[in-house]
């Protein structure tokens, strides 16, 4: 049945504790997407300091991912959740885990922005990467904005995104292929690019595997590892 | 007609309707029970679910308004049919009530009882069946040296184990179980939900509860009731995480509908 709700319930608490089980989600993408945002500027503009930011807010996304955790069990635990109340916990279990980890990447493209500020930088100023950075933070919005407002369709039009940044991810991979044969002094910048452009590509990963836990949540069907129509 | 394919049937039944007088309990149920398998029936009180239980062994013929129209099939024949032996039909089919009412009379005699109705006298054969129904039953080793003490001696849920060894001393096909474990504390409700567990190998079991995770625990189909009618039938897995009707997604989780 094509429904997802958290109220309704004979309970009030449980409304409230769904409600707040999945508006902890949502600050914490939140936060996640705020690391997202500063660590690609800091890679555009080589600011260290903006990258510096975005280390310090992981231990607020991590303390949040574990109070998640911690809600969904006790949830489990103590509610038995059925049906769409059921597969909004698994959701969130494991949308929390993929939120985390883009913001693990987050992290290491601050360091890698730290380090590229070192190197002389290129005339475009890494603007190719920057283009694709862009283009997974959308991503990664879009879906959280998805689950936010249960849009399946929006969901699926994020999944149907990631083949366009795998297509951006090998163009970069190939032009940086191409700097390190022509000049051997830019092996250094480019594998920290390649490193980079991995680390997006991973992100836009995320935010499909987060939109397929949506419609599981709001279909009842898991899409994983099948085609999409 | 709610069934599955691949499960060969232990009851069927066509177009049931059931009046209590003037109030009707039961509209157009079909649905088919498979064989050898636990289907629970839930649905909020009122629903009609024990009332169809009954129907499957004719206890409501007890009442005297009761009305039945539709049929029900057992081993290809209508139960309601008037050729039929309602005792022969009790036999096969075997029933356990909420509240365990064993007989005031030892324990050895609850379960020998239905036997000796049957006017089987032989000391051996009713020892072997005594002993191997309360094994089936998973009571054998709690009470297998006080076999003369009185049946309501026991504990609740020993009673209600014992209710069941002495229906499946007759070795019915079908079980029916009508909130089985409502008067029981948590620890003698798994052992009759283990119980339920084994004995689906033998025989068909259906079981009526209000204890929803219990349903979802022991049976492999399960039925949502409402106002007498079947509105969804289909395999336990499905039901608890992906149901099809709205009413059963409200009735599960907890909703007002």
């Amino acid at each position: 049945m094509e429904n997802f709700r958290t109220g309704k319930h004979i309970s009030q608490q449980y409304n409230d504790e769904l409600e707040e089980v999945k508006n902890h989600l949502l600050s914490m993408g939140g936060l996640v997407e705020q690391q997202l945002e500063n660590a690609s500027r800091a890679l555009l503009e080589g600011d260290v300091k903006l990258a510096h930011e975005v280390y310090k807010e992981g231990s607020r996304v991590n303390a949040l991912e574990k109070l998640i955790d911690e809600k969904s069990a006790q949830c489990l635990a103590r509610r038995q959740p059925a049906a769409g109340d059921l597969r909004l916990i698994v959701t969130v279990i494991k949308a929390v885990s993929d939120i985390e980890r883009v913001g693990d990447q987050a992290e290491r493209l601050a360091r890698f922005a730290t380090q590229l500020a070192e190197h002389p930088r290129p005339k475009n100023n890494y603007h190719e990467v920057y283009q694709l950075a862009r283009h997974v933070q959308q991503m990664f919005h879009d879906a959280l904005d998805a689950f936010a407002r249960v849009d399946e369709k929006l969901a699926l039009s994020v999944i149907k995104e990631d083949d366009n940044v795998d297509y951006e991810y090998e163009a970069i991979m190939r032009q940086h292929i191409t700097y390190m044969m022509e000049d051997p002094r830019s092996i250094n910048s480019s594998l920290d690019v390649l490193w980079t452009i991995r680390a997006l590509e991973r992100v836009g990963d995320h935010a499909c595997s987060i939109c397929e836990y949506l419609i599981y949540l709001v279909k009842g069907q898991d899409i994983r590892h099948s085609e999409i129509e | 007609m709610m069934k599955f394919n691949q499960e060969k049937p232990a009851i069927t039944v066509h177009d049931l309707n059931l009046h209590y007088a003037d109030k009707q309990a039961l509209r157009n149920i079909s649905l088919q029970i498979p064989e050898k398998k636990v289907t629970s029936f839930i649905g909020p009180s009122g629903c009609g679910k024990s009332t169809l239980l009954r129907c499957f062994n004719r206890m409501n013929d007890l009442i005297d308004c009761c009305q039945v129209r539709g049929e029900i099939l057992i081993d290809e024949q209508n139960i309601y049919h008037k050729s039929v032996n309602v005792a022969d039909l009790r036999r096969k089919v075997g029933m356990v009530f909420q509240q365990p009412n064993p007989f005031p009379k030892s324990i050895y005699e609850n379960v020998a009882y239905a036997l000796r109705l049957q006017g089987i006298r032989n000391r051996l054969i009713l020892d072997e069946v005594v002993e191997k129904s309360l094994r089936s039953a998973a009571l054998w080793n709690e009470v297998k040296d006080q076999l003369d003490a009185n049946a309501l001696s026991l504990s609740g849920g020993q009673q209600q184990r014992l209710v069941i060894a002495r229906a499946i001393a007759i070795e019915p096909e079908i079980l029916l179980l009508d909130e089985p474990a409502s008067a029981l504390d948590p620890i003698s409700t798994l052992k009759i939900e283990e119980l339920i567990y084994e004995l689906k190998q033998t025989y068909s079991i259906i079981i009526v509860t209000h204890n929803m995770q219990q349903a979802g625990r022991v049976s492999d189909y399960t039925a949502f009731m409402h106002m007498g009618e079947l509105i969804e039938f289909s395999d336990t897995s499905t039901l608890f995480t992906n149901p099809q009707e709205r009413q059963t997604e409200d009735y599960i989780t907890g909703r007002y509908g």
